[in-house]
């Protein structure tokens, strides 16, 4: 019975939460048993917060008992990462420099979290300030992908991603910088979405590159995505980049999309991510996929960016020299982790040393070192300002593109998941994989990546859709058109045909 | 430490008769606002420590700023009446530098891009010579925390047992003004520097931006000096000399530094470019920290907010808003009250221009007010070690004093005893001269009882007056005057005394 819970999609445990089939004390309850059965493998989660979930869902029982008016999602467990502040929960963003740390107040995203009652499972783990695409530069330990215990489960949110394949969630939040939502997403057949710059709040967001960072829903199907980004989304007073407007109708545009007509949309394939570099399983699902697109009605039309090749070198400047300033933070002064010198004076500079020393990882030490450089007298320009004009040509190339094409299309990771410590020692070659996400960051478009099929190897790939920004309702009527489709061609959810994952038995 | 440290002071004049000073002044003033400069945190003087902060202000993780939009109003406010170009658009930038007051790390501060800028402003000096400053620009920023260096000798970091930090102060809204170099004020320059800190200490209180006491920190300068040998010569290298914080202590920096540079390059030494601590006890400047190329702060726009970008409209509103400037309003006032030079200037310095002008808005003439305030009130004041405006009198009873004079009922000689009992806490003059019986007498007919008995006593001045000699006159005057205590209007007694005589 519970196992039939935690595969129901959100929006169907929505539905049976409000038919009273089952109550969200059940439905959390299955999804805490899931977790203490599989998460000793998977490692998805640094922190299971039962208590407060239960209590929450307890409290949307009685609401619903008493008739009161819900949101659609109230009662629904959710996992959030752990890079997103939760008021008396531990959040570390994966690093040792803030474990142990209980912020004092809530995330913007997770205080609608909260009002809307969902009960809040747990946090998700990540690549050390969401710096990675593996999850192996975790400061806690690897998490590991579903689909093959020996492999990446992507990052930096490789933890919401393992959580919602694996079972333990039907809904995760995720942030994405430079691809850190999508393409866990196309590794563990799941979908994620990185809204529009500026649609969901980033207070309460521990920041990575501040002009980039935007979080958005995990799930395992484009509608609940759609339900939980209307939840999340929209404009906070509190973040001056949140955008003043309403939220685009991306529920209904889900919904629309899944009828299947997709008549009159032109889609642009994005000659420069495809190719070379692209695994051939990748490159046969992607255009099967835009096969199935022209079946739906869809027009397909090749479209150049030819400033995309740069994309890479840019966002590998402005991220670290906004995260050298962002994680300046970190030294030991007030909150988390606290190293004095093992020998010698010890003076507020020695403290801040021998903390970040101690505290910081390899990866977070480069690009602090990378962005440091880069900002230095002298070196402004040359770095940072070139990168800046850059971001200008990409944007450029994006508005040209978006005059022929309403969405455009290309795989979401060159690859499948690969091994762990496959890329581990080789930084430029783990920050490839980030080569068909990065643009979207960078011009602030919105970008989704939905599972499109497994490759040779049997392992998941992703499909990515971007939308000019603000129009992310978009992005749902293409990937629910396209996810209905290959469902049916599928015989049911890509994730049916996951290998079942080793239980655990319950002590309890 | 350094050889510029050993050489001997030049004697103030003897350094101004062979260096040109130039001066640099940034002034950063805290913003009366009720809020921080980034968030909601409250703005208040004197709260226990750390209890005044939000996470954005902590500077906890995931914590973001907005933009406080009175601190913009009050940045505008501040840079229009310095004459100066309000920005279209302008943007916050982070200013990266490690220190434990500073909670993330950075200041958000505008670098590239102030909010105002090219302006000037005219400053008045002691003897009503106007000199102008040119202003480079007006630009926001946050101020810091406040450490606490506890169990050193000098309260300062080194030596200090350990530190604590109040971060109420911290992302307290502050505009910092900085000027063009300050050339051309040659031996005045003290002066000039002194004047021009309290000319923008007088523009913050008219503006209303913000309480601007010096004594608690709401105005901290920071005074550049560097000398040249002649006004012709390229501008030398600068010192800066940190808050100094009143104004006696920016003339007293100033002398000193010139003195002691004019030493230094007498020495044929070079001045070395540095900040300085200024020595309250004393009057002498030490070194701080060397100011080097190394020093980088790794500025870039602040990600975290977007552009502010006043609308041309609201300029003009905020324009349209401002009070008269405080040269100007003075130089108004000293017009229609008809007071010379020496006069205003010393109505300036008593802090009276206020009171005196509310005297005489109250229906006192300028003459009657100023003889007040200047007089028997700036004794008093004087007496006691208060400011005028600290006295429990308010300009309209002094106007009711005044008009109790010119309307006869009283004499000056009684107003001043019925200010005693205003000063007493009595109340108002009419109610004092009631209660106290201090009204004149003016009833003939005790008058002339009076007379009658004084002309009695001394019939040889009788004879004398009526021979035609009104010289001893006022000996009959002084009887009655004695006899009425003083409450008798001399005039009228006059009036009586030679008509009881003549008849």
């Amino acid at each position: 019975m519970t196992n039939d819970i935690t595969r129901l999609s959100a929006s169907d445990l929505a539905s049976a939460l409000r038919s009273k089939t089952i109550t969200s004390v059940e439905a959390t309850q299955a999804h805490l048993d899931r977790i203490a059965a599989v998460d000793g493998d998977l490692h998805a989660f640094l922190h299971v917060s039962s208590d407060e979930a239960l209590a929450t869902a307890a409290e949307v029982d009685a609401k619903r008992a008493g008739g009161e008016e819900l949101h659609p999602l109230a009662g629904v467990p959710i996992a959030v990462k752990d890079v997103v502040v939760t008021k008396g929960l531990p959040t570390t963003a994966g690093s040792k420099i803030l474990e142990r740390w209980i912020p004092p107040y809530d995330a913007t995203l997770v205080e609608r979290i909260k009002a809307a009652g969902l009960p809040i499972l747990g946090k998700t783990n990540m690549d050390e300030f969401a710096m990675g695409s593996s999850t192996e530069h975790s400061a806690f330990g690897n998490t590991k992908n579903p689909w093959d215990l020996d492999r990446i489960p992507g990052g930096s949110g490789g933890g919401s991603a393992a959580a919602v394949a694996g079972f333990e969630a039907p809904l995760a939040i995720g942030t994405d910088t430079g691809g850190s939502i999508r393409q866990p997403g196309a590794v563990t057949g799941t979908v994620g979405v990185k809204p529009t710059y500026g649609g969901v709040s980033r207070y309460g967001l521990i920041a990575m590159a501040s002009s980039l960072d935007q979080a958005g829903p995990v799930t395992r199907t484009v509608l609940d995505a759609a339900l939980l980004h209307e939840l999340i989304g929209g404009h906070d007073p509190h973040d001056s980049t949140s955008i003043n407007e309403p939220v685009p109708g991306v529920v209904a545009a889900a919904r629309q999309g899944a009828k299947g007509d997709l008549k009159g949309l032109r889609v642009g394939v994005v000659k420069e991510l495809s190719g070379e570099g692209y695994q051939a399983g990748v490159s046969a699902r992607f255009d099967e996929s835009l096969e199935q697109l022209r079946a739906l009605g869809a027009e397909v039309v090749e479209v150049s960016c030819p400033s995309f090749a740069y994309a890479l070198d840019a966002y590998y400047l402005i991220m670290p020299a906004e995260a050298s300033s962002n994680l300046a933070k970190f030294d030991g002064m007030r909150f988390g982790l606290r190293v004095e010198p093992a020998d010698g004076p010890v003076t507020a500079e020695r403290v801040m040393g021998a903390t970040r020393g101690a505290g910081f990882g390899d990866e977070v030490k480069r690009r602090v070192i990378l962005g440091t450089y880069a900002l230095s007298a002298g070196y402004y320009d040359a770095y940072y300002g070139s990168a800046q004009k850059v971001r200008t040509l990409i944007q450029r190339d994006f508005a040209a593109a978006f005059e022929r094409a309403d969405v455009l299309v290309s795989p979401t990771a060159p690859t499948t998941a690969f091994k762990f410590g496959e890329k581990l020692d080789d930084p430029l070659a783990m920050y490839l994989n980030d080569v068909a996400t990065i643009p979207a960051n960078l011009a602030g478009v919105p970008g989704m990546s939905l599972p499109n099929g497994l490759s040779d190897d049997g392992l998941p790939v992703g499909f990515q859709i971007l939308a000019p920004a603000k129009a992310d309702d978009r992005l749902y009527r293409v990937g629910a058109a396209l996810e209905a489709a290959l469902e049916s061609s599928w015989g049911g959810p890509i994730l049916n045909k996951a290998p079942e994952l080793k239980t655990t038995e319950l002590a309890r | 430490m350094t050889a510029a440290t050993t050489t001997d002071l030049v004697a103030y004049e003897d350094a101004v008769r062979r260096y040109d000073p130039v001066l640099g002044i940034e002034v950063h003033v805290e913003l009366g606002t009720l809020t921080k400069m980034f968030c909601a945190a409250e703005v208040a003087y004197g709260g226990e420590p750390n209890t005044q902060v939000t996470p954005v202000s902590l500077g906890l993780p995931g914590a973001l700023p907005v933009v406080n939009g009175k601190a913009v109003e009050y940045a505008i406010r501040i840079g229009l009446a310095l004459n100066c170009t309000i920005a279209e658009s302008c943007r916050f930038a982070r200013k990266n530098y490690f220190y434990p007051d500073v909670p993330k790390n950075f200041q958000t501060s505008q670098y590239d891009e102030p909010i105002a800028f090219d302006g000037w402003i005219d400053i008045e000096l002691d003897d009503g010579e106007v000199f102008r400053v040119e202003i480079e620009r007006a630009h926001m920023e946050e101020d810091a925390g406040k450490n606490t260096h506890v169990g050193g000798a000098t309260g300062r970091i080194q030596g200090a047992e350990y530190s604590l930090v109040d971060y109420n102060r911290a992302g307290i809204p502050l505009v910092e003004i900085v000027t063009r170099p300050i050339e051309g004020a040659g031996e005045r320059a003290p002066e000039v520097a002194r004047a021009y800190v309290q000319t923008l200490r007088d523009i913050f209180r008219s503006l209303d931006v913000s309480e601007a006491r010096m004594e608690r920190g709401n105005v901290r300068a920071d005074v550049n000096l560097s000398l040249r040998p002649t006004p012709e010569s390229p501008l030398g290298t600068r010192t800066e000399t940190k808050n100094v914080n009143s104004f006696r202590s920016i003339e007293r920096a100033v002398r000193y530094e010139v003195s002691r540079q004019a030493g230094v390059l007498d020495a044929g030494l070079p001045v070395i470019q540095e900040t300085r601590h200024f020595h309250e006890e004393d009057g002498t400047t030490s070194s701080g920290r060397v100011k080097s190329d190394a020093e980088d702060y790794r500025y870039f726009p602040e990600p975290d907010l977007v552009p502010v970008a006043p609308s041309r409209e609201w300029v003009e509103e905020i324009r349209a808003t401002l009070p008269e400037m405080p040269v100007a309003r003075r130089r108004r006032l000293q017009k229609e009250w008809g007071y010379a030079d020496a006069e205003m200037r010393d109505v300036v310095n008593a802090g009276a221009v206020e009171l005196i002008e509310a005297t005489i808005a109250a229906g006192t003439s300028a003459a009657g007010a100023r003889k007040w305030w200047m007089g028997e009130l700036a004794r008093r004041a004087k007496q006691d070690e208060i400011t005028l405006e600290d006295l429990v009198v308010t300009p309209a009873q002094i106007a009711q004093l005044q008009g109790l004079i010119e309307s006869g009922r009283i004499n000056d000689k009684i107003a001043r005893q019925v200010l005693e009992g205003v000063l007493a806490g009595e109340g108002d003059p009419e109610a004092v001269v009631v209660s106290r019986g201090l009204e004149i007498v003016s009833d003939d007919g005790a008058l002339l009882t009076a007379i009658d008995d004084a002309l009695a006593a001394q019939p040889d001045i009788v004879e004398k007056v009526r021979g035609g000699n009104q010289g001893p006159v006022g000996a009959i005057i002084g009887a009655v005057m004695k006899a009425t205590k003083g409450q008798a209007d001399a005039k009228r007694v006059r009036e009586l005394v030679l008509d009881r005589i003549g008849s």
